[in-house]
């Protein structure tokens, strides 16, 4: 010890002193010591994977060398299920609790190898699959390995397949489990339920009061609400890459590749193919195939030899028949090849049927009307066709084409039963990538007109053109349904005028100081402003007439989602630069309003604040420019509709000028305007403005009609 | 003194390196990390052998399913036939679907008996049946069969209990062991149980029943209606509360309940918790002990506090000024509360473990309503306090979307249920989910149209879609002369100079054929001529020939220059779900007559504008024909007049919107003296 601290302090220093050998057997000592330390330290602090966690806490072992646990002929046997069971009545909601995540805790049971009094194996230990499934709840935000704090209970024995297991061992295997407590919040997973000769839809395991998740329950024995259905996997998914193919007819309209159909359902299929010709194939199993072709890659008809299932993609429809049961893999090939499945298979219970819309991707045929179907098929249209095609690969990709994708579907299913109030919407378990980026959904989707009475909330930003911005106020405080004024003062070297010398107004003013001079400051959700409706308005637009700022507030009543306001813009696509231009000369075509007067509804200040995508609200504060357009591709952006431009006027600042206003004419102004265009079409990813030709007027605009009886006699013209 | 230091020296890093070599594992997990240690997480292991695993089902028997020696399809058919009965029917077994084959889907009511008393609801019910598209006088042409005993009280100790059903249904030639028959319940059981018999054998009628229990509830089969009073207006229906999108809601409070609370009996563990969520500020949940004759004898402590506190607080008011309602299960599961909420939009928070939600088989109730735990109460005002406000705007507005569509009135209530049933007959005809739960709404989206969402006018935005770049025009011509008139020929040529224009048809509404195709203008569009009716309401009549989304609908006297034409289709594709067009009208109430009454003078408003010369989208053709009652169409016929403001109603009630007038000018028609 000493010695350690002696050399270490006077190390450096003593060097020289010391022999040459012993210097270098010193050196090589040290930079083993600095060599370990530094491996030691890399091992702690590096960021862990997964993996190198796991490598830690489970030895690398084979399935093989799980424990053996011996079960008794006479433990006990779980009840069957209980086909009244429900999540209100059977599953224990306390286990879950209350968190601010809204997940559910799962936990897995370790594998072990069950085998009875006589030491013969209960089942496959575990399936490819089953091992696959239990990865993924591993890996997943959902799992825990704390039993104490677990929701929901996965046991690992494997009850994929009920044909490869034994149902009395196996149900005594499920009762030995630590917290089995009459299977509740036990999830169990089976894709193959039913044996020979009745083929029951759900697992004939007794199992109490667990949960199942099953392949081709019937409506009998599904339990709604409480079960979930799933597919049958079908091992092709992983083996075969059928790259997606793009919608639109095929060679052949309807196609049954099933190779075990009963023959009552073959021959009526047969006498589908005779009446309609080549648009109908039915293809069986190949009889005359030379030795090593795997079987279940090929399909035949007559002599013909078809790749399966690639021969799926050729196909607009493909059949999709029960057999002895009802779940059949040949569903998940037939969506991962686009072609939309025809499913007749009465009473089934389709795979996450509780959230997914089989509607949009499937036709459904009750058996009696298997003979109509070519002609049910043909009344479909071919817009709906290619959406279903789309719809077919997109379930498929999300929810059918691995073992992870139906574990984390069911869970999720799961989990939204117990946070309902955080559970995924419809929109997002349905809607495929393409329709989420291409629609909108309008928050403000209810078409409510708000009562005129309410009136609206002026918000003038103002920095220290005060004599400008006092014209401003008294010209607005003219409109009758002006209910309050609320002026933001963006300069923090000067104070606001004293009271008493603002103009006096009929209505409250506030001004609001701000900390930062920000342009961001003028779209602020003020707790101040009370009204839906808001006016942005400049401090120097002066030139509005009453008439027109009350008519302008009309307009949006009845537009309540859109900026509704008095300066036009447009943005054009530059060809020669590629790119966006800023246009402010006069043109036919309309796609922004500036906010320098507009009427918008208050949503939007809190989607500007709050929900401004990417930097662009930072970016327009730096740049102190172009809030006003940033403002137009929001709203654009989350609507889908476009600007109303109200009124003919042009001019809003000075009267006596000829042009448009001085400013927007300026070059280096218009290049900024077209640069952020440019920017914000790029953090939205898309243009999201619409252009459109139309404005509003009132109704007795121009007419030759007696001024006095105009609701708004007094609209300028230019 | 050297050799030893260096020995000792050579000792201990010997020692500290196999410390850290093989024992850092141990030190790290036990020593100075031990927080580490409970996060690094024992995960499902990585087995060496897990690619060697064996799949759970070879591809042979995954794909070879199905044994030919198994029953065929038609005698498992027929099994399950005599199985599934009863209380295990669904549609395959109990429900005959060749009746509705023929004739499509009709119903029929029984003839009402005159010592017969109905209820005021139930004989509502069968008001709105026999008003709908879907009555049928003939009971050989029905598909759906509807009894004319009332079936809604079924509480035996209620004075509306009717007796003896059994013997009477059972005397009925029609019931059929109940087969294609169709029962409304709103009250089953009595106290204590509250079950759900309703003393009679329903057999294998399909019932449609509010506060359904999911375990008696038949999924696919009944349906569950919401409980309405017998005050519910029979057409029509109030409007929704909410006027306004406030964000953040600007409601006074955050969750609200008053109600009674059950001292005793079945419902009593909820409604007696309720209480303990109570904060006196932005969570008011009142109860009151005060209920049936003998409730001071199983009155507890907190009764008279309870009751003293619940007046102070007035429910109307609640409603009015919460963001959130509580509506817990009462005896029975559903309860009046559930649609006051609904149309107060204040977003119910339901209590009610086991109720199957009113038309849950068409209604996402994951949109409007906070589907809430009775076992988890406490956890319910901080899983409110939790929601966003964006998402709190949405559900409020999905409130009153579904009130108004579904519930405001008993005709929507009976019509959702009549769509229901009618969507199971035809399953590749029927609407999918997003029409149900979108606007306008499943029973003004008609399958028999199309499936698909963007053939309608409502769902361009939503589906990413946008109407057609054509249009039609559609030209109704009631030339006597038996030639097409100076104005009608003026007319095709403005409208086929149009560059929007896809074709033209004309509706030749005279009793004179229409002339000969040579006698019609050359025009580079196609005319296409349809021999009419003198019927006024034909004009709305979906015709195969209208292919375009935008219909521009014209009459024959009509005068419009190409480029009005060609803006009023730019405008119509801003708004494809409104009419619009040039000349305009409007409606007013008369104060002193007390009615409504038209003008067509210059006013400073519009509400109407008239298919003389207006675009529209083509699905509103159907809507006139199929959806709106008969009677109002024949009116329009005997009128022969007023078919353009009934199309201007119909859009109107549709959308809630009002129509768009484009262009300065009043005047387009082609008066004679202007030729």
């Amino acid at each position: 010890m000493c010695a350690s601290a002696k050399y270490n302090t006077r190390g450096p220093a003593l060097i020289p002193r010391m022999k040459t050998k012993h210097r270098i057997y010193y050196i090589t000592l040290f930079s083993i010591v600095l060599l370990g330390l530094i491996a030691t330290g890399m091992f702690q602090f590096w960021p862990h994977s997964i993996e190198s966690s796991s490598d830690w806490t489970v030895e690398k072992r084979s399935v093989h060398d799980v424990p053996v646990v011996k079960l008794p002929a006479d433990s006990p046997i779980p009840e069957r299920g209980d086909l009244s069971c429900r999540m209100h009545t059977c599953f224990d909601v306390y286990r879950c609790g209350f968190n601010p995540k809204n997940k559910i805790k799962v936990y897995i049971y370790s594998l072990k190898k069950y085998v009875d009094e006589y030491g013969t194996s209960v089942s496959n230990t575990i399936s490819r699959e089953y091992n696959e499934l239990l990865t993924a709840i591993s890996d997943s935000e959902f799992y825990t390995d704390d039993v104490n704090r677990a929701c929901l209970f996965v046991p690992s024995v494997d009850v994929l397949n009920q044909n490869a297991l034994r149902i009395k061992e196996t149900a005594q295997a499920l009762a030995q489990l630590s917290r089995w407590d009459r299977g509740t919040n036990h999830l169990l997973f089976n894709m193959l339920p039913g044996g020979p000769p009745d083929y029951n839809t759900a697992l004939d395991v007794p199992r109490d009061r667990a949960l199942l998740a099953g392949g081709g329950f019937s409506t009998w024995t599904y339990r709604q609400g409480y079960d979930v259905s799933i597919p049958v996997y079908s091992p092709l998914s992983g083996e075969v890459d059928l790259p997606e193919r793009g919608p639109g007819p095929r060679r052949y309209f309807i196609l049954s590749s099933q190779m075990a159909l009963h023959p009552e359902y073959r021959s009526e299929l047969e006498a589908l193919q005779a009446e309609n010709g080549e648009s109908v194939l039915i293809l069986d199993k190949c009889t005359n195939l030379s030795d090593g072709v795997p079987a279940v890659r090929k399909r035949c008809h007559k002599n013909q030899v078809f790749d399966y299932p690639q021969v799926l993609q050729e196909s607009t429809f493909c059949v999709v028949l029960r057999g002895a049961r009802l779940g059949q893999a040949v569903l998940s090939d037939v969506l991962q090849a686009g072609c939309v499945p025809v499913i007749i298979a009465d009473s089934y219970i389709l795979p996450f049927s509780e959230v997914l819309d089989w509607k949009r991707a499937s036709v459904v045929i009750p058996e009696e009307k298997m003979p109509e179907m070519y002609s049910i098929l043909q009344s479909v249209p071919q817009r709906q066709i290619e959406e279903m095609q789309r719809q077919a690969r997109w379930f498929w990709e999300a929810y059918f084409r691995s073992m992870k994708a139906i574990a984390l579907a069911t869970l999720q299913i799961i989990n939204d039963r117990i946070y309902p109030y955080a559970a995924i919407s419809y929109e997002e378990w349905n809607d495929p990538p393409a329709v989420k980026w291409s629609s909108v959904s309008n928050p403000l989707f209810l078409p409510l007109i708000p009562p005129q009475s309410q009136g609206f909330t002026a918000i003038v930003l103002t920095y220290d053109r005060v004599e400008s911005l006092f014209r401003v106020i008294t010209e607005v405080s003219k409109v009758p349904s002006l209910s309050k004024l609320l002026v933001v003062w963006n300069n923090q070297n000067k104070n606001p005028p004293e009271d008493s010398l603002w103009p006096k107004i009929r209505v409250p003013l506030k001004v609001v100081r701000t900390a930062e001079n920000k342009l961001s400051n003028r779209f602020f959700p003020y707790d101040e402003i009370e009204t839906e409706a808001v006016l942005a308005i400049d401090d120097d637009i002066i030139m509005l007439t009453s008439d027109e700022l009350q008519f302008g507030y009309e307009v949006w009543r009845e537009f309540p989602d859109r900026l509704v306001g008095y300066p036009g813009r447009l943005h054009l696509w530059d060809h020669e630069m590629n790119k966006w231009k800023y246009e402010s000369e006069w043109t036919n075509e309309v796609s922004m309003v500036l906010t320098g007067a507009a009427f918008y509804h208050k949503y939007f200040n809190y989607l500007y604040t709050y929900k401004m995508p990417g930097d662009i609200k930072n970016w327009v504060d730096a740049h102190m420019n172009c809030e006003d357009i940033a403002m137009n591709f929001l709203v654009a952006n989350v609507t889908g509709k476009s600007v109303i431009k109200v009124t003919p006027r042009k001019k809003f600042k000075c009267p006596e000028c000829t042009a448009i206003d001085g400013l927007s004419l300026d070059q280096t102004h218009m290049v900024e305007r077209s640069e952020c265009i440019n920017k914000f079409a790029s953090v939205f990813g898309t243009m999201p403005l619409k252009v459109v030709e139309h404005r509003a007027d009132p109704v007795l605009y121009k007419d030759d009609f007696p001024e006095k009886l105009k609701s708004f006699p007094n609209i300028g013209s230019l | 003194m050297q050799t030893r230091k260096k020995y000792i020296f050579l000792t201990f890093l010997a020692s500290w390196l196999l410390l850290f070599f093989f024992g850092g594992d141990q030190l790290r997990r036990f020593a100075f990390f031990s927080r580490r240690k409970v996060e690094a997480r024992r995960n499902w292991p990585h087995w060496t052998d897990r690619s060697l695993l064996k799949s759970f089902a070879d591809p042979e028997e995954l794909l070879s399913d199905g044994d030919p020696s198994l029953p065929s399809p038609r005698e498992r058919q027929a099994a399950r036939l005599s199985v599934y009965k009863n209380s295990r029917c669904r549609m395959e077994t109990c429900f005959d679907f060749s009746r509705c084959e023929k004739h499509g889907f009709k119903v029929f009511t029984y003839p009402r008996e005159r010592d017969q008393p109905l209820s005021e609801s139930y004989s509502k019910i069968l008001t709105s049946i026999e008003r709908s598209r879907y009555y049928t006088p003939n009971p050989e042409e029905a598909c759906l069969f509807i009894l004319s005993i009332d079936t809604l009280d079924r509480d035996h100790l209620s004075g509306q209990y009717v007796r003896n059903v059994d013997e009477k249904i059972r005397s009925f030639p029609l019931w059929n062991g109940g087969r294609n028959h169709l029962i409304f319940n709103l009250y089953s059981g009595t106290w204590p149980n509250y079950t759900e018999d309703l003393g009679f054998d329903i057999g294998q009628a399909i019932l449609a029943k509010a506060s359904f229990y999911t375990e008696s509830f038949r999924p696919g089969f009944d349906i569950s209606i919401p409980l309405f009073s017998k005050d519910h207006p029979q057409r029509g229906g109030e409007k929704g509360w909410l006027y306004q999108d406030s964000i953040p809601p600007k409601k006074k409070y955050l969750l609200v309940f008053k109600g009674k609370r059950y001292l005793t009996g079945i419902g009593s563990g909820t409604r007696n918790a309720l209480h303990h969520i109570h904060n006196g500020k932005d969570i008011i949940s009142l109860t009151t002990c005060k209920h049936g004759k003998d409730w001071e004898k199983h009155k507890d402590t907190r009764c008279d506090k309870d009751n003293v506190d619940y007046e102070k607080f007035d429910y109307q008011e609640l409603l009015h000024n919460s963001t959130f309602c509580i509506v817990p299960r009462g005896r029975r599961l559903g309860s009046f509360r559930f649609l006051e909420a609904l149309q107060a939009a204040c977003i119910p928070v339901l209590l009610s473990n086991g109720w199957e939600l009113p038309f849950a088989e068409a209604i996402d109730w994951g949109k409007a309503a906070v589907v809430g735990n009775e076992r988890l109460l406490l956890q319910i005002p901080s899983a409110v306090r939790c929601i966003h406000p964006e998402r709190v705007l949405a559900f409020q507005q999905q409130t009153q979307f579904l009130w108004d569509a579904y519930f405001s009135s008993v005709d929507k209530i009976v019509h959702t249920t009549l769509e229901i049933i009618k969507d199971r007959l035809l399953p590749h005809r029927s609407r999918s989910r997003f029409l149900w739960n979108t606007l306008p709404g499943g029973l003004l989206a008609l399958p028999d149209f199309s499936t698909h969402p963007g053939d309608f006018p409502f769902y361009y935005l939503q589906h990413g879609s946008s109407p057609s770049e054509k249009f039609t025009a559609f030209i109704r011509a009631v030339s006597p002369g038996g030639a097409p008139s100076q104005p009608l020929l003026r007319l095709i040529q403005a409208v086929s100079r149009s560059q929007y224009c896809a074709q033209i048809v004309v509706l030749w509404s005279c009793e004179k054929p229409p002339p000969p195709s040579e006698k019609w203008p050359q025009s580079t569009v196609p005319v296409t001529i349809i021999q009419g009716r003198e019927k006024l309401s034909d004009r709305f009549f979906p015709y195969a020939a209208i292919q375009t989304d935008a219909v521009l609908s014209l009459d024959e006297h009509t005068s419009l220059s190409t480029s009005e034409v060609d803006f009023a289709f730019v405008v119509w594709r801003s708004f494809p779900e409104r009419i619009v067009g040039f000349p305009t009208r409007s409606h007013f109430w008369d104060p002193e007559q007390r009615r409504w009454g038209y003008t067509s003078k210059w006013t400073n408003e519009l509400s109407i504008v008239l298919t003389a010369a207006a675009f529209y989208h083509r699905y509103y053709h159907n809507l006139f024909t199929e959806y709106l009652p008969a009677g109002l169409r024949e009116l329009v016929d005997g009128l022969a007049a007023c078919e353009d403001i009934l199309m201007n109603v119909l859009v109107a009630a549709v959308t809630k919107l009002p129509p768009i007038k484009v262009t300065q000018r009043k005047q387009h028609k082609e008066t004679v003296s202007q030729q």
